[in-house]
């Protein structure tokens, strides 16, 4: 148990060193916040007053971990171009895209983990060929693509939600809009699915050549003994972490898919926030997602060590 | 109990027949050695005996019957039945042979679970039984470790004790000792006499090393090249080997035994503290003393 909470430790530092060099990095290239706020032609004594408002005359320590609390107040700036609380604007697009990427994780976990598993144990002859090939096929279409396929196909012609018109989680109409999120949450999931699928059953696979499992049949094991009692949890460590990255790359590859199908996810702000040079949005988001690949990462970690007893070494017992 | 009849394998990606016809029988109650290079097909013919053959990458004629039931041919419902059951096995690597993830005492159970009702803490007491038997110091405590907790030589004994749980009539071991270390390896071999002459387990013992099987068994046969070319009782083959294959095995070992005389003494002395310091380091109870005289010759022939 010392392991995990040495994990999670680490996780906690590698969140405050992202953080620090992204703030410190903004810092660098965004030049005055006061001067973006107020333009160009401002009086020497309102750009003084805005910099005081701002806490810009504070040290720089201090003005990052103030801003590092931000994140749990909910204080994290101005926006530039919205002229809003960076929190405020960038809270229901988090949720959004959550929402979509949890939908996309559930999709692919439910689908590529017994497909993953049907395909280690068919890997010769016809079925074989028939998954290399699906896999492969699943792995080469884009995102984008099939988004706008779904778009059209699912959207304009069978009308079962309107592209580009996002009803909100929270209004009336919440169920066109999971629906709405359903869709592109798919789109995201067919390469992953594949990919998925592909280091399933070659993990798979692999741990059936351990000699262990020759062990397991000399004890009068059947294939189903076999599989269930040994195989599945020694594929499941690889399977943990490579979904957990799944995780995390889902929702950079949210950004796209929000584009195709007009959903307000952070990744459409990313966008909008990059074009306009409104840094305070784009820190925020940035650090956002780095605390998402890092959260990923752990939680990864702490349940391996859960299922394998030789991960729990490191923090000595 | 054991019979082969006129046994072939030819594994479909290879030239020679991996067997290629072989008769031996294994009599109740004994240790029949099996000798023979890397390569000649003694792994493979233990596979065959435990039904683990991988049957569709090779073709497979012949008999072999375990009391009467045929091995070889037998549907795998049947076999799961022989598995464990009636026949034990013992890998040459206890480390891999283990599943990394399960508890040591639960694999020694694990036969338990398959081939009797019993519920979970009367497996787990029969076990621990087993787990002493093979002398592990503190059984109980060891069921609820892990195997990379375990010693090379405290894994195989668990391995043992897996195999012999359920009281199979043969034990086939693979050169259960070839990865552990001299003194261990005696010790092993200590334990192996005692479960043969206490539980009545007939064993086949695989080895590289005619020394080690000299100690062991009565009877040995020699394999070459998928073929035996000489079988007999141990001590007539040693005296008089008849084949030029044996002779040249048994030729290879009193070089080394002679070279190895010179440091007698002192190595003796050496390895019997070794030996002290490896059981009270591994938990092994104290049952091979013959440990420091086997390390004397403990040379092999590979
Ligand atoms: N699964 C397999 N597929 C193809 N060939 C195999 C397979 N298993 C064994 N062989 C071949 O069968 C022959 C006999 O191998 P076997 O493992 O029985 O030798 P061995 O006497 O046990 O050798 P060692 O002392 O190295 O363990 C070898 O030529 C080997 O390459
Ligand atoms: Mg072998």
């Amino acid at each position: 148990m010392k392991s995990a909470a040495k994990r999670a430790g680490l996780c906690i530092v590698t969140m405050l060193i992202v953080s620090f060099l992204a703030y410190a990095a903004f810092a660098l290239i965004s030049g005055d916040p006061a001067q973006t706020l107020l333009g160009t032609d401002a009086t020497p004594e309102r750009l003084e007053q805005m910099r005081h408002q701002l806490g810009l005359d504070q040290p720089f320590m201090v003005r990052y971990l103030k801003w590092l609390l931000g994140f749990f107040t909910g204080d994290l700036g101005i926006s530039y171009s919205y002229r809003q609380t960076v929190w405020s604007l960038i809270a229901p697009k988090i949720e959004v895209t959550l929402c979509m990427a949890l939908i996309s994780f559930v999709v692919i976990v439910a689908i590529s983990i017994p497909a993953g598993i049907l395909a280690a144990q068919r890997s010769n002859g016809k079925s074989g060929l028939l998954s290399t090939g699906l896999i492969q096929l699943g792995m080469a279409v884009p995102p984008f693509f099939t988004g706008i396929l779904v778009s059209w196909g699912c959207g304009i012609v069978m009308k079962w939600f309107t592209p580009g018109d996002f009803p909100g989680l929270h209004s009336a109409k919440a169920a066109t809009a999971l629906r709405h999120l359903f869709f592109a949450a798919v789109c995201i999931a067919i390469p992953r699915i594949a990919m998925t699928v592909r280091m399933l059953r070659s993990t798979v696979i692999g741990e059936m050549n351990r000699s262990y499992v020759r062990t397991a049949i000399s004890r009068g094991n059947d294939r189903r003994g076999v599989f269930l009692r040994h195989v599945l949890k020694n594929s499941l460590v690889p399977t943990v972490t490579f979904l957990a990255q799944t995780m995390a790359e889902i929702v950079g590859g949210s950004i796209v898919v929000e584009q195709v199908f007009g959903i307000p996810g952070i990744g459409r702000l990313l966008v909008a926030s990059i074009s306009n040079r409104d840094y305070p949005v784009v820190q925020a988001l940035v650090v956002i997602m780095a605390f998402w690949v890092v959260l990923a990462g752990t939680a990864a970690d702490l349940i391996n060590q859960r299922i394998d007893p030789r991960l729990r070494l490191g923090g000595g017992e | 109990m054991l019979e082969i009849r006129d046994l072939h394998v030819q594994f479909h990606n290879r030239d020679r027949e991996a067997v290629a016809g072989i008769s031996l029988t294994i009599r109740d109650g004994e240790i029949l050695g099996l000798v023979g290079e890397s390569g000649s097909g003694k792994t493979v013919t233990a596979m065959s005996i435990a039904g683990l053959l991988p049957r569709k990458q090779c073709d497979y004629q012949g008999d072999i019957l375990l009391d009467g039931d045929d091995l070889l041919h037998a549907q795998r419902a049947l076999l799961r039945q022989m598995h464990g059951k009636k026949i034990g096995v013992v890998f040459q690597d206890p480390m891999s042979a283990m599943d990394p993830l399960m508890k040591v005492g639960e694999q020694v159970a694990e036969v338990l679970r398959i081939h009797t009702d019993m519920d979970a803490a009367q497996r787990r007491a029969e076990a621990v039984r087993a787990m002493a038997l093979v002398e592990l110091q503190d059984p109980e405590s060891l069921y609820d470790k892990y195997p990379h907790e375990l010693s090379g030589g405290m894994q195989q004994r668990a391995m043992i004790a897996s195999a012999i749980v359920i009281r199979p009539s043969l034990l086939l071991l693979d050169e259960p000792t070839t990865a552990l270390d001299v003194t261990i390896q005696a010790q092993i071999l200590e334990l192996l006499k005692k479960l043969n002459r206490e539980e009545h387990i007939s064993m086949l013992f695989i080895s590289h090393n005619l020394n080690v099987v000299r100690k062991l068994c009565a009877r040995v046969a020699v394999m070459q090249r998928g073929l035996i070319v000489e079988e007999g009782e141990t001590e007539k083959i040693f005296r008089h080997p008849q084949h030029p294959y044996t002779k040249h095995l048994i030729e290879a070992i009193p070089t080394r035994e002679s070279a190895r005389r010179v440091k007698g003494e002192r190595r003796a002395k050496k390895a019997a503290e070794a030996t002290a310091a490896a059981k009270a380091a591994q938990g092994a109870a104290p049952s091979a003393s013959a440990a420091s005289a086997e390390t004397r010759e403990e040379g092999g022939i590979r």
